[in-house]
């Protein structure tokens, strides 16, 4: 890039002699393989002492096409791609493609699904936050935070084993509801989860939030104005944590949320604490949802009515013609998808994650687009870090929350 | 092409009125309002939807490769306004041979990666951007893999070898 190889040409160019007095002029190559970019992210650091005075992101190192190999794929066959853009928040990303195809096909899932699909996306978030917390919590110096986080998060991970078979790459939602009927005594889990994952979070509230460490670490740090994260495409919990009142859970409900009772927790200091604060606050309303979800989880099928886009279930084709005709022709061809174009947005963990789905009415999709809440956040980068000094960046960076293969795709 | 329902649209309706000429169709389908504009004009229209239609969170930018249609790209912008819950999708068309459009840079700071990302997969030129350089291939990278003619798997392995 030649912003960056201008950098390092000054580097070159300065003298290394230490000038006794003077502040020196340094570039500093941070990344792809530094601990606490949480990926392959590569800053290039401008230094006057330890203030930064210019920093370049690239990204790019994670790319993996995942866009183009959707266009080879049967509408079905993309779900999976999903989960490996973002993968702490797999769910949210097959919700999010499946909700854009359904809108394309004009159908609905029935509502055991959509309150399965509440349920279990805000599972993810809570799973999503705590390996934010642990990792940043991890950077800024507070090490048994780290282990009390992925101790929880095993919990979840246990959890989505027992309904999908798979403890990260879930792929459980399914173009028309979900893949597999959720399994028996699944409410003794959760109950189980709801039960514990309350007091745990306090836990992890005493050992941050009163911390001096932690406190002096956070606070005062990070800030960007709220007009600048607007226009750079910043979204998610470093919006809420500035004051501004978002979700598109709440403005535009989707997956029957609006059938459920929760808040938009928002702090308005605008700094690394905040955003922590906020997310911390999520995890209890999200709770609160699961709560809801469980209590009120409605009775039926989990997929919808429509032989030509489910599979059919395995017993109706041993015994039923129509059935084996729909089961041949879906895995065989896949589906057809009437010609147009959806874009759905939904909240996921870190923010605004939105599919743009092109059909051109045939069985595969035409184009794929993934608006992924990472790929925004990061765009703020120069702004957060330019001006601070070098210790404070780890904090920010961390409290940006983005995932690399999410925003590289 | 402009249908009833999004003469409707309050969004469209204004466009209509100020941009006469640029608007080439609109619609509503699937209850997304959506506007395709001449791509000569998409800086003017762009500017308009910020600061009149308070269009303030450029959500997402992309484009899409009709190949072999002319026209060839369609430069697709989402648009969300923050203070009225609106959502709008702005599409132009570019042509196929020496595909070009204005960049949106000195109205959203947003589209920076995004017309980067762009650039880098489809090959589309946003004059006026800053530093239009690849973001997701690396440097010196033959073509543009989002496009329809770019094989899925590459220029430089091929199934047909082997045999």
């Amino acid at each position: 890039m030649p912003e960056i190889d201008e950098l390092l040409e000054q580097d070159a160019g300065e003298s290394q002699e230490p000038d006794a007095g003077v502040t020196r002029r340094m570039t500093l190559n941070m990344g792809p393989q530094h601990p606490s970019t949480h990926g392959v992210l590569r800053i290039v650091l401008d230094l006057e002492g330890e203030t930064i005075r210019k920093a370049v992101p690239e990204i790019g190192y994670l790319h993996t096409g995942i866009e183009k190999e959707c266009e080879v794929k049967t509408w079905q066959q993309v779900v999976p791609l999903t989960d490996r853009t973002d993968y702490l928040a797999n769910l949210s990303n097959n919700l999010g493609y499946c909700l854009a195809v359904e809108k394309l096909l004009q159908m609905e899932a029935p509502p055991k699904a959509q309150w399965m699909r509440v349920l279990l996306t805000e599972v993810t978030r809570i799973n999503s936050h705590l390996v934010w917390l642990g990792t940043s919590a991890l950077d800024v110096g507070a090490m048994s935070v780290f282990f009390y986080c992925f101790r929880e998060r095993e919990e979840i991970l246990r959890l989505f084993e027992f309904f999908s078979g798979q403890r990260l790459m879930t792929s459980y939602f399914r173009i028309g509801g979900l893949a597999l009927e959720p399994p028996r005594g699944w409410q003794k889990w959760i109950e189980k989860f709801l039960k514990v994952m309350p007091e745990r979070v306090d836990m992890l509230e005493n050992l941050l939030n009163e911390n001096p460490i932690f406190k002096k670490r956070t606070q005062g740090v990070g800030y960007i104005s709220l007009e600048d994260m607007l226009d750079l495409g910043v979204t998610g919990p470093m919006l809420r944590g500035a004051g501004l009142k978002i979700d598109l859970r709440k403005d535009k409900p989707y997956s029957s949320y609006d059938k459920f009772q929760f808040d938009i927790p928002t702090r308005t200091e605008n700094d690394v604490y905040s955003r922590y604060l906020v997310r911390m606050a999520e995890m209890r309303e999200s709770l609160k949802i699961i709560r809801q979800a469980l209590d009120g989880m409605p009775e039926g099928s989990h997929v919808a009515d429509a032989p030509k886009v489910v599979l059919p279930d395995r017993e109706k084709m041993k015994t039923q013609m129509e059935a084996l005709i729909y089961h041949f022709k879906i895995v065989t061809e896949g589906f057809r998808v009437p010609a147009g174009e959806a874009y759905v947005a939904i909240e996921s963990p870190r923010g605004e994650l939105a599919y743009y789905v092109v059909s051109d009415g045939t069985s595969k999709p035409y184009r794929v687009f993934m608006r992924t809440p990472s790929f925004g956040n990061l765009q703020a980068l120069p702004t957060l870090f330019e001006g601070y000094p070098i210790a404070d960046s780890i904090a920010s960076l961390g409290s940006m929350d983005f995932v690399l293969g999410d925003t590289d795709r | 092409m402009i249908s009833d329902e999004a003469k409707q649209d309050p969004v469209i309706s204004a466009l209509l009125e100020r941009f006469p000429d640029s608007i080439e169709e609109a619609h509503t389908n699937l209850g997304e309002p959506t506007v395709v504009v001449k791509p000569g004009d998409i800086r003017a229209v762009c500017r308009f939807l910020k600061t009149e239609q308070k269009f303030v969170r450029l959500s997402g930018l992309t484009a899409v490769d009709w190949l072999p249609r002319e026209p060839r790209f369609e430069v697709a912008y989402h648009l969300q306004s923050v203070e009225r819950n609106l959502w709008l999708r702005v599409k132009a068309r570019v042509a196929g041979d020496k595909p070009e459009i204005d960049s949106v840079y000195s109205i959203w700071r947003g589209c920076d990666w995004y017309e980067r990302e762009t650039f880098d997969l489809f090959g589309i030129v946003f004059k006026g951007h800053p530093k239009l350089t690849r973001l997701m291939m690396p440097e010196g990278w033959n073509g543009h893999p989002l496009r329809k003619d770019y094989p899925v798997h590459g220029f430089k392995y091929s199934y047909a070898d082997k045999q």
